[in-house]
């Protein structure tokens, strides 16, 4: 029951704080391409995969106050930060959930921008092409970006870090 | 001529009740609607399981992809000659629109989450696999069946073509919304699409609405709204959803431990159970074959598959009770213990149901570019998103819209010979609210 919550409880509980909603889109579909168990389904939207299972669930954690939504005006924008509450502490003490190696990788992918997670994300949301062809489709799907060389090789890097993390 | 621009001598005309009639011209289109992949769509149904509370629901997914290839096709004629609007694309985004669910399999909620499937993979297979679709797109020209799966997989670079077919305001929801509200009979659902269409403009890479259209989008944004709550969120069908959900668990689970012998050997679920379903198996399974077993599995010798079975197809649902997980958690797990003691298995007899659950999305601003929103263009030239400049939408864009539902069988319980066990559930259950019964709510 409620296996899919506790999940994402568990990946509020080791982040500790997440900024933004863009980036927590990002964070839970790299996560979900490294094996770790989250079922979200994911789409490619304008901005890269997208789930919005993964919304919904995030707005019924917060309304059952286990996760705090703060929002910031941005001037242009509103940004969310997210934040695990006491309540849903307790909620996730009563489930066993064992996700060895997200530690690690919640920590690689905190310190990240989110424009640069989108690469990634887009990156992976197409690795079954061969890397010239997987580079091209960023390009093409995404090509108001404008991603330098340099940002795709620290993400081919990126990728093969956080995949050996994996193993 | 080549294919791609023959046209049939005379014109085609499908009867439709939501949008009178759609019209086919092109020789492409009436072959792709020809195709036994297309064809399929006949027998599975747009709304799943929601013909259970609304009984008039027994649309199928062959309307609703004619409906939205007849919406493209009125934007599209709304868009010649307009800039930013490249005509060559025409035939990509009819194509596109037409077969733009052609993955969906019988009840692929419900199939998805318990067998880990997903529809649009499906969609990408059946378009670029050795099918007669593929077939006919290729004659188009050489790579033209890829181009329709990127349109569909969102992943096309033509922006503006991905979203006639997949945005917040597009025309597969613009048919199905008007679609499920006629076949439902809910008088919800209905806004004023003629108006949508022409204050609809391509710029470059997305359509947008003028802002003199504003009111028209409020009035779908507002049918949108209320169809989640009072159609696609119904508890009842949700029920009945929760149940088909166990059966395809059970039979997996009895076919899984190999000591269970089916009377009638689930041939057409194998590769589903071993998670290694190839297109062929995925394309012959419809709904008449999911009903014909679960008739059959009425008469199996295994208890739980028998009565979820006999449940389904006699529309005997679970009932449900409000459920907060934050406030309740430790009844739930008393509950829990309580099943299992009397002998209910609360695997399958005990379901809290989510919201998110719900394959369905409701319209969301987009902040932080999470995903693309609604735009209206200004008569300077600006765009704005819809909530910032519509009071409606954006008082409803900030709504809290999730529940969650603790499903069971009543009868079951009443059923029990253990006179404290049962009074002790029942005070839990009824405790948490009132209790509604699935089978006569509507």
């Amino acid at each position: 029951m409620l296996t899919n919550h506790a999940k994402l409880m568990q990946f509020f509980s080791v982040a500790n704080e997440v900024t933004g909603r863009k980036k927590l889109q990002k964070m839970i579909y790299i996560l979900q391409k490294c094996k770790l168990p989250f079922e979200e389904k994911f789409q490619f939207h304008f901005y890269g995969p997208y789930s919005e299972e993964l919304t919904l669930r995030v707005e019924e954690l917060c309304n059952l106050h286990f996760i705090q939504e703060e929002k910031e005006d941005k001037s242009n924008y509103y940004q969310y930060r997210y934040s695990i509450t006491d309540d849903g502490q307790s909620f996730l003490d009563q489930f066993a959930m064992d996700m060895p190696g997200l530690g690690n990788k919640i920590a690689m992918l905190k310190g990240k921008s989110s424009r640069f997670l989108e690469l990634v994300a887009t990156m992976l949301y197409f690795d079954d092409l061969p890397l010239e062809e997987n580079i091209q489709k960023v390009h093409t799907v995404k090509p108001k970006q404008k991603y330098t060389d340099d940002e795709i090789e620290e993400a081919i890097t990126f990728i093969a870090s956080i995949s050996d993390e994996n193993s | 001529m080549a294919y791609k621009d023959e046209q049939l001598i005379e014109e085609k005309v499908f009867k439709d009740p939501v949008h009178r009639y759609v019209h086919v011209k092109d020789r492409v289109i009436w072959d792709l609607i020809a195709a036994p992949e297309f064809q399929r769509l006949r027998r599975i149904k747009q709304l799943g399981t929601t013909n259970y509370t609304f009984h008039g629901a027994e649309h199928s997914r062959f309307n609703h992809s004619l409906g939205v290839y007849e919406i493209v096709r009125r934007i599209i004629y709304n868009f010649q000659g307009r800039e930013h609007w490249n005509n060559d694309e025409r035939l990509l985004c009819l194509c596109a629109a037409l077969l733009h669910d052609l993955g969906h399999g019988p009840f692929s909620h419900s199939f998805e989450k318990v067998f880990k499937l997903d529809h649009e993979e499906y969609t990408q297979k059946i378009i670029l696999g050795e099918t007669k679709v593929h077939e006919i797109l290729e004659q188009v020209e050489e790579g033209f069946a890829q181009k329709v799966a990127d349109v569909i997989a969102k992943t096309y670079q033509n922006k503006l073509v991905v979203s006639l077919i997949s945005s917040q305001i597009d025309a597969d929801r613009m048919d199905y919304l008007q679609r499920d509200a006629y076949f439902t009979g809910v008088s919800y659902g209905h806004f004023d699409m003629e108006r949508i269409l022409r204050v609809m403009r391509p710029i470059e890479d997305q359509v947008v609405i003028k802002a003199t259209g504003m009111h028209a989008v409020e009035d779908y944004i507002m049918s949108r709204y209320q169809m989640y709550w009072q159609v696609y969120f119904h508890p009842v069908t949700r029920s009945a959803e929760v149940i088909l959900t166990k059966i395809l668990h059970r039979a997996k689970y009895l076919y899984e431990t190999k000591e269970f012998d089916f009377k009638l050997k689930p041939t057409h679920f194998i590769s589903f159970f071993t998670g290694d379903v190839k297109l062929d198996e995925y394309l012959k399974l419809d709904e008449g074959i999911v009903s014909y077993y679960f008739q059959l599995w009425q008469e199996e010798d295994d208890e739980i598959l028998r009565d979820l079975c006999e449940r389904f197809m006699n529309r005997r649902l679970f009932k449900y009770v409000e459920f907060n997980p934050n406030l309740q958690m430790a009844e739930w797990m008393e509950l829990y213990r309580l099943f299992s003691d009397a002998g209910i298995d609360p695997e399958y007899y005990l379901v809290v149901d989510s919201s998110s659950d719900l394959p369905y999305d409701f319209y969301r601003p987009g902040e932080e570019e999470e995903r693309l929103p609604i735009h209206l263009l200004m008569p300077n030239g600006d765009l704005k998103e819809l909530s910032r400049h519509s009071d409606i939408v954006e008082s409803i864009s900030g709504k809290k819209r999730t529940d969650h539902k603790l499903y069971f069988p009543k009868d079951l319980l009443e059923s029990l010979p253990d006179e404290e066990k049962k009074t002790r559930i029942k005070e839990i259950l009824y405790g948490q609210g009132e209790l509604i019964d699935a089978n006569e709510s509507r």
